[in-house]
Parts: C-alpha cells; structure tokens; sequence
C-alpha cells in the first residue's frame, strides 16, 4: 500500500461496473470453462440469497396488516398505514430522537477519541511502550458486551462503584450518584462505554493511515522549526484526511445503527425513555408483542435511511472534492 | 546567529520534553482505565462473596478463595451451556473461514467471469439488513429456531472478511498459480495446496474475527433458544445473572444469596455479584489470551479490509 490518498483512490477505482450483458452463450460456454470456479461460489452465493436476500421479501408485511396465522397472501394489505401510525406515535419519535441522538454522539466521540488517540501513539518515542500501550487498548474490543455492560454497571454503581468513590474523594459529589438511574445521563454514559470498548480498537486504521505518510514532511518541518504541535495540525491531520472522509461516509451509512446489546443490557425502567432505540423498539412490538407489520415497518424505515443518508454523504464528499466510496 | 539557534534548539527540546511528558502520563492513564474494571473482577472472583459485600474490594481479594470460581465450574448448567459455547466457536470458525476463505478465492481470480457479480451480491448485503423480523420469520420456515445450526448458518460468511481474505490473495505472486496451473492442477487444487496455505496469516486472523465472534455472541441464543437449556451458551447464561443483579440496578452488591450452598458456612455461599465476577472472567480470559499473539495479523489485515471495504 502506498500512502494513505492512494488508498483512497483504489477504493473509487473499485467503484462496481455492470458489464453490458453477453449473451446466454456465453455464459454457458464461460461456466463449462470454469465450472470448477462455479462450483465452488455457487453454493454460497446460494447461502446468501437464502439467508441475506429472500427475507426482504419480508418487507411486504410493512404494508400489510400483517397475521401469521393468515401468512403472506390472506394478509391484508394496508398501505402506508403502519408507517403513519409510527409517526404519529409518541414512542416512536422518542425512541428516533433516541437513536440519532446516541448514534450521533458515539460518531463523533468515536472518530474524535480514535484519531487522537492514533495520534498521540503515533508521537510515543519508545516503541515498546507504544506496544504495551497499543496491545492494553485493544483488549476491551475483544470483550463481549454482556461483559463490558456488566462492568460498567459496576464501576457505577451507587455502593462500592470506584466512579461514585472517585467523584466523592475528590469533593466534586457529596452523595454517590444513581448514573444508571437518571435517564439524562444515559447517552453520555453509553457513548463513554463505546469509547472504553473500541477506542484503541477504531484507532489502528488510523494509526496504519498515519505511518504512510511522507516521513520528509516531517523532517523538512522541523528544519523550518515546526513544533510537535504544528506538525500535527498541519502535516499528520490533513495526511490523514481521505481516510478520515471514507470511513465517515461509511459511519453515515449507520447513522440510525446506534448499537442495540450496549442498550439492551444498560436499560432499565428508570432509563428507558432515554435508553430505548429503534432496534429495542423493534424487538419490543414484534417479538414480545407479536405486531410483526410494524416492526417490519419501523426495520425498513431504518435500512431505508441508511441507504439516504450513505448515498447523501458520498455525494458531499464527492462535491467537496474528497476522496469517495462509490 | 549561533546563540540564538542554541537557544531556539534548547526551547524546542523543552517543549518536547513537556509534550512527552504529557503524553506518557496520558498513556498510563488510559492503560489504569483500561485494565481497573477488569482487574477489580479478578479480585471480586478471588474473593469470599459474604466479605465482597462489605464494599472495598478493589485489586487484591480480601479474604482469598477459589470457591467462586468452584461454584461456577460445578453449577451443570454452566458448564453445559461452556460445551455449546465450545461447540459453536469451533464448528462456526472452521466452516465460517473456510467458506469465507473460498467465496475470496473465486473472486480473488482475474479470470472468473463471475467475479464482479459475486462480489456486488456480497458487499451490497453489508448495507441491506432485511431487519429483524423478516429474519426471524425466515429462521422459523427454515426449522433453524430450537437448533444448534441456528447459531452457524445465518452468520456463516461475513463480506467483511471475504474482503480482507481476497485482498491478501490477490496480492500473492500470480506466477505460483500459472505454474500449478501449467502442471494441470484444477482450481480446487489451487485453492487447497497454494491460496490457502499461504494466506494463513490472514487466515489466523479471519479465524480470531469469527470465533471472538461466535464466543461473544448472545443475542441469538436469547431470540431463538432461550427456552432449551442444551442451547444455552456461558454469554447468555452471564447475561441472565446479570440482569437478575441489575434487577436492584445500582446497587452491585446485590446482597441476596441467590444460590447459598448446602454446606452453609461463612466461606461457601456465592451472591450473583461474585458468580459474575467469577463468570466474566471466565469467559474473558481465553480470549485475552490468544488476541495478542495475532495482534501483527490482524492490525495488517483490518488494515487491508477497513480501508477498501
């Protein structure tokens, strides 16, 4: 790999072409040819239409008032009206300001934690530290969220909780406080959980973009007496730009993804009204209380966006002049 | 002229220093805040539970047993529910990688003419999600709700890692293959005596995405399988104490002894706090253990996959 603006650059060459079509001799003479080639993805590619595309044909229940006793055919079609009864559902909106408020903030806690992180490793001159440093921070990636939830539940805990001890030795509280307990302090909370799981996680790619950039830059900059500072700002941020830009456009893609286990686990009644999202919100209506249409609904609508806002995003990157995804 | 250099050099080396400074001490920060919650649960787990209750316990047990951990490997639904977690990672790894490792291959050779579209039908499914329901309703006409197979077919290959496996491939020297191919070896020979032993770097890596993956995993088993008990997986099972001690959330303690022991005693009686200590750590460390013997592998190959996936 050459340096990180190449990188970019191979991803748009990558950019999908459909070739025009062929012709059915040809592919028959081209899969004699290669059976061998066929043989080996056919089955996969069969895996995948089974398990990834025909559940779309699901989403024919988000316009059905949908019965499983009755199946797909004797289901009566509604139109839009689940959609519109979402929308004009109070828990629906909550649960949409939930979910874009804590997927906005794990974004941009998540890009900001993991570049400055890449950063400051980048910076360390003793390379052992560094790896010490760099393994350590990894560690919480390869944690299960049932695992991560349960100790941050413990380290907030109103009795024994080292934050509660922390916050108390250093005078700034006088009474532990219940944080799982207030629903105003969950998206905070949750964003600072994502930090502490993946930070060192989301900082490789970073740190990879970094070490390909020009080391004469550096070298020039310090002859013209750049400080450590300077060069940071001026040569390693903008070096590391285009994979900034890319991976931004791809988190945009997820922007109604705001993570479902973290809450899951997190949630309790007290904070619920702050901790339930999209994806809770689906499993509540369809699982629990068997409403397969409007869960289906409020699943769709969520793909949907998604595909807005990755398609929305790549544009802008496209018009600013920056690197793009497709 | 001198002078001032000097002096300007001398500045510049104090503001390094300082910048060091700062840095170095932020890093052992983040390394405390890193390894504390973890550590503490090794205390917690090594700690007789009627004393953790009293508060206080935080890196080195008080009052030190094993009996935590005792309890957690004698309980018959914890350690059946380790088999399946066992069963399900192995039997997921291998046929996850090799299936992933093999849809790569294909569309890792210039020839195929199938290679563009396999390659679209896969990477289009990273951002088209039927949903869940959908998904569920598929997973009950396919009979997979209430069997292990559940927990392997629908997560069997991930775009993600085809896309770094094929990467690495496509950057082996093609000679290898025209070679193999000039001495009639077919494309399954190729796969199986050039590709993949090769890409075994990769391949270590992929095999430590899918099994962190399939040993973490609980959402499906809680979807799916939470009423049969031979299904169970150690998550889901850490899961449940879990939200039975977040039932009083806040309050870890927890005081209720939910599974005193027969033997009674001081010593013998586990409170859900000390079983999940006990319980997190067990599922943690075999992980722990392995990630950073490939840490070369999968920092290249998140690399290789993150940038042009």
């Amino acid at each position: 790999m050459a340096d990180a603006a190449n990188v970019a650059g191979t991803i748009v060459k990558n950019k999908p072409k459909i070739k025009a079509q062929k012709g059915l001799r040809y592919f028959v003479r081209k899969s004699i040819e290669q059976k061998e080639l066929l043989l080996m993805s056919m089955p996969f590619l069969i895996w995948l239409f089974i398990f990834k595309y025909l559940p779309l044909s699901g989403w024919l229940m988000a316009f059905q008032d949908y019965k499983p006793a009755r199946g797909f055919q004797e289901s009566e079609f509604v139109g839009f009206d689940q959609f519109k009864f979402l929308f004009q559902d109070d828990r629906f909106l909550q649960v949409m300001r939930n979910t874009l408020a804590m997927s906005m903030i794990n974004l941009v806690l998540g890009f900001v934690t993991a570049i400055t992180l890449a950063i400051l490793l980048n910076e360390l001159r003793n390379v052992g530290f560094k790896r010490i440093v760099q393994t350590i921070s990894y560690m919480p990636h390869f944690l299960s969220w049932v695992v991560v939830a349960g100790l941050v539940s413990s380290a907030l805990s109103v009795d024994d909780g080292i934050i509660n001890i922390l916050l108390m030795n250093l005078g700034i509280i006088d009474e532990p406080i219940m944080f799982l307990g207030v629903g105003q302090y969950f998206w905070g909370l949750l964003g600072a959980s994502e930090v502490w799981k993946s930070v060192g996680w989301n900082s490789i790619i970073y740190l990879a973009a970094i070490t390909m950039i020009d080391q004469e830059q550096y070298e020039a900059a310090e002859i013209d007496g750049a400080t450590r500072l300077q060069r940071i700002f001026y040569i390693t941020l903008p070096g590391i730009k285009p994979v900034v830009v890319i991976l931004m456009i791809m988190n945009i893609g997820y922007i109604l993804e705001s993570g479902f286990e973290a809450q899951y686990l997190l949630m309790n009644p007290m904070n619920m009204d702050y901790a339930e999202n999209l994806d809770i919100f689906v499993l509540r209506y369809g699982l629990r209380q068997a409403n397969f249409s409007l869960a289906t609904a409020a699943g769709m609508f969520k793909t949907v966006i998604s595909f807005i806002f990755l398609f929305a995003a790549n544009k802008v990157a496209h018009k600013l002049g920056e690197a793009r995804l497709f | 002229m001198q002078l001032i250099n000097r002096l300007k050099g001398k500045r510049r080396s104090v503001d390094d220093l300082i910048f060091d400074t700062i840095n170095v001490i932020f890093m052992i920060l983040l390394v405390i805040v890193m390894l504390y919650p973890l550590l503490n649960t090794v205390a917690i787990s090594l700690n007789a539970s009627t004393d953790t209750v009293k508060g206080g316990i935080r890196l080195i047990p008080r009052v030190f047993t094993w009996y935590n951990y005792e309890h957690v490997f004698t309980e018959a639904t914890i350690m059946r529910s380790a088999v399946t977690s066992v069963l399900r990672t192995v039997i997921g790894t291998g046929l996850g990688v090799m299936a992933s490792a093999m849809v790569a291959y294909t569309i890792s050779r210039p020839h195929f003419f199938l290679k563009k579209f396999v390659t679209i039908a896969f990477v289009l499914t990273m951002y088209m999600n039927a949903g869940l329901i959908p998904t569920y309703l598929l997973h009950r006409d396919l009979n997979l709700i209430g069997s292990f197979w559940v927990y392997i077919l629908p997560t069997l290959i991930g775009v993600f890692n085809i896309i770094v496996i094929r990467s690495f491939i496509e950057g082996l020297p093609e000679t290898l293959f025209e070679s193999a191919r000039m001495d009639g070896a077919g494309e399954f020979t190729q796969f199986f005596k050039i590709a993949l032993p090769l890409s075994l770097p990769v391949i270590a890596t992929v095999s430590l995405f899918v099994a962190v993956g399939q040993w973490n995993q609980w959402f499906d088993v809680f979807i799916y399988n939470s009423s049969i008990p031979e299904l169970s997986t150690l998550q889901y099972e850490l899961m449940k104490v879990l939200s039975n001690s977040n039932a009083a959330f806040g309050s870890g303690a927890g005081a209720a002894s939910q599974f005193a022991n027969a033997q009674g005693g001081v010593v013998d009686v586990v409170t859900p706090q000390s079983v999940r200590a006990a319980m997190t750590v067990v599922v943690s460390v075999p992980i722990i253990m392995v990630y950073p013997f490939l840490q070369k592998y999968f920092v290249k190959g998140l690399t290789i996959g993150g940038v042009k996936g």
